[in-house]
């Protein structure tokens, strides 16, 4: 293996410790700082191992196909400008591991937090060490969710949950922007490696699509790197444990945009589009960041928006788009990550020892820790730039740069001037974290007596603070080199020459930071009035009104658009989808007709054949009555009664057009129906109430009528065309390879068997599932009928009995008849089945469910299972000897008296049909009868009228 | 063999569903046993053929040994066995969680209804034949209803009347298309439908094409697109946690039938030489997921209660989907369609688990049920809450989980379109919002509930030994996401591979039709006539 290969490792390591971090919590909770500290350590020993194995060859790359077809690969890259970002995150990750072991309270648990510290750790890794651009992304969203988890870590206080949830929506945001703008990003390039995107500068940048990717991935930038306008999630991400700012805010989380920045530098920036808005966003996130910072009394929210300010003077580096400016950029990220860690260290330390972080409270804390008091001082100096601090060099550099290029970007004035201002400002707020914490006299008494920390807590800051004194006094040596590397690494290139010396000579740069510095001071002094001034005029401005004004939008529109289109009704279901098809169906309809080839063919005319006079009146006698029922569909049992008239008519005309079996079928369902809905009829009210309003009525009119229209002439063109299919074929083979003369039974049972046995177990299930939803049911009925008449008392009249007792045994043996003829002449399984069914039925009646039962002693979920059983097991008996289901075979023989037979296999399969119709309509049929069997006398019918469904329906467990 | 497995995947479950009707009532132990045992052996048999390579060339079984377009055929090929597969799975799941939370018992028939809903699904995964679609489209639908019923309840026999009027109309529609078709093509086999587009009638051309796109509006029923979805929030949100588990792969039986029948049936060149067919439906098919994930993504910022942000989460799925079915620009079809398998097989895996992590917090949130509202800690609040962070990262689709991956491809294949504008913007926007309302929801339930006074704000060890049955049924399909993650190259070029099966539909239709047109005066007749040394169903 190629030891470059071992970059995965370090970028994995991180995730595979937090869950052991998790888990070693368990026994003792500082294992988990441990375990986070040792592996924190490994992966930096792995790293500069690798750094050392590699430095003279970088960049170099390692990739494997994650999914190749969308240029997803998992590919990682070690350049200079990786190298820097690791070393910070890896760097500080350990010194705030060590700090955080001291800071967090016994109650706080350890093992959550270091697991949540390791995913963070290893998805910022991750986004800097990626060469894989989607490979990057993936990174950067988990760098998002990480700090999801840490913002929220004290989740039981609502700011922690409100920050959590506010860093997320918008670095969320921003990195599925940036996902948009990577994928055209490489669709512009052909590729998604880095190596090869870094290299083709020239022709993203003339690309079309250069607008909308730079801007897309700019997203990313501004909203991960705090920007303006997306700046104010960073101030509420104070909510979590200050280790976690420190750590978020100083070298990682923050600077993930800024590093994008970077990396893109060679393939985005120069062009106009690129200065504009980078140095816009960065001018006045500065300006801002830096202006807010003065008036927080929070020492974390001075810290916040000063962070806000510092990323904007980088962006605002990267804007000028120059190399110069790059190479200040890159110092400043370096300097910017020791100072402010340091900072937020020492923030925490003075929260974690007085109980306050608001400087109004705060005060002559130099008394009680002269020595955190020092490191923030140095700290602090390091952020106003003072001379001999490192903050110093990278400001001179950023002044420079600006009087520069002020000439490109407005009146050669203005961007000096703004500049100073901005280093003015940082002045005085780095004046008042020092003066207002360490010196003066505290407000009143302080929560807790303040002392010193525990000496390790202060360590890590300790480290840091010499490191901003030893850059700051002798940068060429202590920085000179990894600035070099890193800077080669941003620009792909060579550096230019730039000088890292302290003095520059007297120059307009210097003047600006003497400016900085003495107008910061006095601000300083004269900053009571300018304190009233700032709470009476622009104190109340905040930007998250804006945030949280977006959001209820959101939960107002989500909630106002699902319920505007789905209020719960059905008959907005239905109108919607009825609607959605005839559309559809106009839509197909139009986009063809018209065509000229078609307009040809339908100009030469259709088939004249206008039918016989019975015909037309059997139809007519179907439109009549189903407007009939449509009309008086209030009145129940009137309506059944015309809609049966429409059943009957259906069966007239496939009697008519020579089809007997559709008849008869058609004519026993319709029995068989009719006397399923009369029992349902028993339990509902007698009349429906009026649901809508007229002009409801009238428009659902025209809708029915529309779409009825079109069906009808749908079906109208279809029959009035000649026709060609494949029925010729069913003709031909139902005797020789079907085995019986009648074509319409053939092809159930054999040619489409398969559809049969679909359907016959779409009856049993239509059974079993009715049987559930009625099993232990019993509705309540009324004694009278609807006009106040009490049924009969004799609910099994003598003359019902007898007639059913003499008729049993001829109908069976007529439906015996009717299913052996049924593969020669119309009949069949199917509707002797039925006619059975309703045989038995009779008997119920007359006799009683119970009684019957008894007589009968039929196990009916039996007959239906066996049904189903018997036709599958007919289909498989061809499985067994080597041809495809159901495959029927025929025996054709002549007996003496009957004349010619044919027998076919097809029989099983018809008597399994038989038993499932059979079994299903008793098992539907038994299961209306029976509610009544236990059925209560209801006092008062008109109530149960009025809500049927209340008592209709048990309580479930439904929540 | 192969032929038999292939068949024993439709007709074992249905022979265990008349079983479990005999058995189900008396012997309550034994249905399980049979229930679990058949679920077991389908997943055994439809991952043993796929991966034994059976799907690699479209198996073609002409059912009652007559020859399509005659007969009825079943085909099995990549995509109809990687649906029959990923049913198993969800099957697998549901009746377990079914079986471990005693749901089955909560009224009759649970095992024989579950089974036959699985005939149904196999049944129409498998088919290659349109009338035989529509039977097994109602199938579906009655085992669907019964099982939507399952453990009755007010609301839920509202949603489930909703449900099964709804899909009436789309049983209607699919009879009048399918009519329609036959009435002009004259043929019901889909491979034979294809062939004879290009002759028919000029004048007939209209009726077709007005057939097709009803076909289609009954596809999006199921497939629940918008405005046909809206049965969906309200029969899963309603339905007793197993059942809404295994309707997560509901929908995908529209959206297969859509992707089946628009490669299948439309890959002719042309209806009637006068329309072309290969983009007659995916233009719509695009618009109407951008729509469909936009509303959805609302609709998941309404929901008040976690099964009806699933609900919604699966209707979003569908919209992504669609969006990559319309796709039709050349060179990036396949990547869209291997996507969209990518992301199909991650939203019904990943849905199904989602409704069972919500059972469980329906169960053991007394108070508040799976109601997006605070509560006092349930037991294995971290554990639990853990699992709902990465159920809520997979189905919003935010790395490193599943939802972004089939995302990317996605998008990847969408950049070449001239739509690239507003399918980003929408699905990047979507995305945004569901994170935003999970995020919401996931701080109410998770983290507001441990600021309840009287309780630590930490789980305790007493929580640990809490039982919580079912706990691991909502942890294996994250695992199952995992593998999807790290395997995702060998997985997408799979799909890749499939996808490639599916735009190049010669394949099938010679799998089906391998003489081409058939006249009913030269077709063959049965086998065992016509090949008298038939052996084994091939020819």
């Amino acid at each position: 293996m190629n030891a470059i290969e071992l970059l995965a490792a370090v970028v994995l390591l991180p995730f595979l410790a937090a869950p052991l971090a998790a888990w070693s919590a368990r026994f003792n909770r500082y294992a988990a700082a441990w375990v986070a500290g040792g592996v924190t350590l490994l992966a930096l020993a792995i790293f500069s191992w690798l750094v050392v194995l590699h430095i003279g060859q970088m960049p170099v790359a390692t990739s494997h196909a994650w999914i190749e077809a969308a240029g997803l690969s998992f590919g990682f890259r070690l350049d200079g400008l990786s190298l820097l970002f690791t070393g910070l995150i890896l760097v500080i990750g350990l010194l705030i591991v060590i700090y955080a072991r001291y800071y967090l309270s016994p109650n706080d648990s350890m093992g959550r937090f270091f697991a949540y510290m390791m995913m963070f750790m290893g998805a910022m890794l991750g986004v800097v060490l990626s060469e894989n651009m989607i490979n990057l992304v993936i990174f950067w969203e988990l760098t998002s969710l990480a700090s999801f988890l840490l913002i929220s870590y004290w989740q039981h206080r609502k700011e922690a949950r409100y920050g959590a949830r506010l860093a997320l929506a918008i670095t969320g945001a921003g990195g599925l922007a940036l996902l948009g703008g990577v994928l055209i990003l490489g669709h512009i390039v052909g590729s998604y490696e880095l190596t090869d995107v870094l290299a083709s500068g020239d022709l993203i940048k003339n690309h079309e699509l250069y607008a909308p990717a730079l801007i897309l991935i700019l997203l990313g930038v501004f909203t991960k790197s705090a920007q303006f306008p997306f700046h104010f999630w960073l101030p509420n991400a104070m909510a979590a444990p200050t280790p976690v700012s420190a750590y978020l805010h100083s070298a990682t989380m923050v600077k993930a945009g800024i590093f994008l920045l970077a990396r893109f530098f060679p393939a985005l920036a120069g062009t106009e589009l690129w200065v504009i808005i980078v140095s816009t966003a960065g001018l006045i996130t500065f300006l801002l960041g830096a202006y807010t910072a003065l008036f927080r009394h929070d020492l974390k929210g001075l810290l916040a928006y000063s962070t806000i300010s510092h990323l904007g003077l980088i962006t605002l580096l990267f804007g000028f788009g120059t190399p110069l400016a790059a190479v200040a950029g890159i110092f400043h990220i370096i300097n910017h990550a020791t100072f402010k860690a340091s900072l937020f260290m020492v923030a925490g330390i003075v929260d974690h020892e007085t109980g306050t972080r608001d400087m109004r409270r705060l005060g002559g804390l130099v008394k009680y820790m002269p020595h955190t008091a020092a490191l923030g001082m140095i700290a602090a100096m390091a952020m106003a730039g003072v001379p001999l601090f490192n903050g110093f060099l990278s400001k001179e550099m950023f002044f420079t740069e600006s009087v520069r290029v002020a000439g490109d970007i407005g009146p050669v004035w203005l961007l000096p001037i703004l500049v100073s201002l901005g280093g003015l400002l940082s002045v005085a707020y780095s004046l008042r974290f020092v003066h207002d914490t360490f010196f003066g006299k505290p407000d009143g008494d302080l929560p807790k007596k303040p002392h010193e920390p525990p000496g390790m807590m202060k360590r890590p800051v300790d480290l840091l603070v010499v490191l901003c004194l030893a850059v700051g006094i002798l940068p060429a040596l202590v920085v000179g080199p990894l600035l070099h590397i890193a800077v080669t690494g941003v620009l792909q290139a060579e550096p230019p020459y730039y000088s890292l010396s302290l003095w520059h000579g007297f120059n307009l740069p210097l003047l600006m930071s003497a400016i900085a510095l003495i107008g910061g001071l006095l601000l300083y002094l004269n900053r009571a009035p300018i304190f009233r001034w700032h709470a009476r005029s622009l104190a109340h401005l905040d930007a998250r009104t804006v945030y949280n004004r977006l959001m209820e939008l959101l939960m107002r529109t989500g909630a106002g658009v699902t319920g505007g289109l789905d209020n719960g009704r059905l008959s907005r279901i239905v109108v919607l989808t009825l609607v959605f098809s005839l559309i559809a169906g106009l839509v197909g309809y139009v986009q063809t007709v018209g065509l000229p080839g078609v307009q040809a063919a339908l100009d030469r005319g259709t088939v004249e054949d206008s039918g016989d006079w019975v015909t037309w009146l059997g139809m007519l006698l179907i439109i009549i009555a189903t407007l009939v029922t449509v009309i008086g569909h209030r009145q129940r049992l009137f309506a059944l009664i015309t809609m049966s008239v429409v059943g009957l008519g259906v069966a007239m005309i496939f009697a008519r057009f020579s089809a007997p079996d559709l008849a008869m079928t058609q004519l026993s369902v319709e029995v068989v129906t009719m006397i399923l809905l009369l029992l349902a009829l028993f339990y509902l009210p007698q009349q429906s109430r009026r649901l809508s309003s007229p002009s409801r009525r009238w428009r659902d009119a025209g809708i029915a009528t529309v779409i009825g229209g079109g069906i009808a002439a749908l079906t109208y063109a279809i029959i009035s065309r000649p026709f060609e299919t494949i029925s010729g074929y069913f003709l031909e083979h139902s005797v020789p390879g079907g085995g019986g003369t009648n074509v319409v039974n053939v092809i159930l049972v054999d040619f489409r068997g398969y559809d049969t046995f679909g359907e016959i177990t779409v009856l049993a299930l239509a059974a079993l599932g009715i049987f559930a939803m009625l099993h232990n049911l019993s509705l309540p009925s009324s004694r009278r009928d609807p006009f106040g008449r009490a049924w009969s008392d004799d609910p099994h009249p003598l003359m019902l009995r007898t007639f059913a007792q003499i008729i049993l045994p001829l109908t069976l043996l007529f439906g015996i008849y009717v299913f052996l003829r049924g593969h020669n002449e119309p009949g069949g399984g199917f509707i002797a089945g039925l006619i059975v069914a309703s045989a038995l039925v009779a008997q119920y009646m007359a006799f009683g469910i119970e009684n019957t039962e008894r007589k009968l002693h039929l196990p009916i979920h039996g007959v239906i299972g066996a049904g189903i059983l018997i036709a599958l097991g007919t289909g498989l008996v061809a499985m067994v000897v080597g041809v495809p289901f159901l495959t029927s075979n025929t025996w054709h023989f002549t007996l003496s008296l009957l004349g010619e037979i044919h027998l076919a296999s097809a029989i099983g399969f018809d008597l399994g049909v038989f038993l499932v119709v059979v079994g299903s309509t008793m098992l539907i049929l038994l299961n209306l009868g029976r509610l009544t069997d236990h059925a209560i006398e209801h006092p008062d019918y008109a109530s149960i009228e009025a809500s049927p469904a209340d008592s209709a329906t048990r309580g479930g467990r439904d929540a | 063999m192969t032929d038999n497995l292939i068949s024993l995947l439709v007709l074992l479950p249905v022979a265990l569903a008349a079983i479990l009707a005999m058995t189900g009532q008396r012997a309550p132990g034994l249905s399980r046993g049979i229930s679990l045992a058949g679920v077991a052996a389908l997943l055994a048999m439809s991952l043993g053929l796929l991966l034994g390579g059976s799907g690699n060339t479209a198996q073609v079984i002409e059912l009652g040994g007559w020859s399509a377009p005659f007969g009825i055929v079943l085909v099995f090929d990549r995509l109809s066995g990687l649906m029959v597969v990923l049913t198993s799975i969800v099957a697998m799941l549901a009746l377990l969680y079914a079986v471990r939370r005693d749901e089955d018992s909560a009224g009759p028939h649970f095992h024989a209804l579950f089974q036959a809903q699985l005939f149904g699904l196999n049944g129409a995964f498998l088919t290659g034949d349109l009338f035989n679609l529509f039977v097994f489209f109602e199938v579906l639908l009655l085992a669907s209803y019964g099982l939507l019923l399952h453990g009755n309840g007010r609301k839920r026999t509202r949603a489930g009347f909703h449900y099964v009027v709804v899909n009436l109309i789309g049983s209607t529609l699919f009879l009048f298309a399918v009519g329609a078709l036959y009435g002009t093509v004259g043929s019901l086999n889909l491979a034979d439908i294809s062939l004879k587009l290009p002759e028919v009638a000029p004048d007939a051309v209209p009726i077709v094409t007005t057939a097709i796109f009803l076909l289609f509006v009954v596809f999006l029923i199921k497939g629940a697109a918008f405005p046909l979805y809206l049965w969906l929030p309200g029969a899963y949100g309603h339905a007793s946690i197993p059942v809404a588990a295994l309707f997560a792969i509901m929908t995908k039986v529209g959206l297969y039938s859509v992707l089946r029948v628009d490669s299948v049936m439309l890959s002719g060149n042309s209806i009637g030489g006068l329309v072309e067919t290969t983009a007659l439906i995916a233009p719509w098919l695009l618009w109407l997921g951008l729509i469909t994930l936009l509303l959805a993504a609302l609709g998941v910022v309404a929901g008040r209660i976690l099964r009806r942000q699933v609900a919604y989460l699966i209707v979003a799925s569908v919209g992504t989907i669609l969006i990559a079915l319309g796709l039709v620009t050349g060179s990036e079809r396949e990547l869209a369609i291997s996507g969209a398998l990518y992301y199909w097989i991650h939203t019904t895996v990943l849905s199904a688990g989602f409704f069972l992590l919500a059972g469980l917090l329906m169960r053991h949130r007394p108070e508040a049920g799976d109601g997006i509202e605070a509560a006092p800690p349930m037991p294995h609040a971290v554990l639990v809450g853990s699992l709902f962070f990465a159920y809520a990262i997979a189905m919003a689709g935010l790395p490193p989980l599943t939802g972004f991956f089939g995302k990317v491809m996605i998008l990847a294949a969408a950049v070449e379109s001239p739509l690239m504008a507003p399918i980003f913007a929408v699905v990047l926007i979507s995305g945004l919002i569901m994170v935003i309302a999970l995020a919401r929801t996931g701080s109410r339930l998770f983290y507001q509930s441990q600021a309840t006074p009287g309780h630590p704000a930490h789980s305790t060890p007493r929580d640990a030994r809490t039982p919580m049955p079912g706990l691991a049924l909502s942890i294996a399909p994250l695992a199952i996401a995992t593998v999807m993650v790290v395997g995702a190259q060998p997985l997408s070029e799979w799909l890749e591979t499939t996808a490639v099966q599916i735009t190049t539909p010669s394949g099938y239709l010679d799998a089906v039709m391998p003489d081409g047109i058939l006249l009913p005066e030269t077709a063959p007749g049965k086998f065992g006539q016509d090949y008298p040394d038939y052996e084994g169903g091939k020819h």
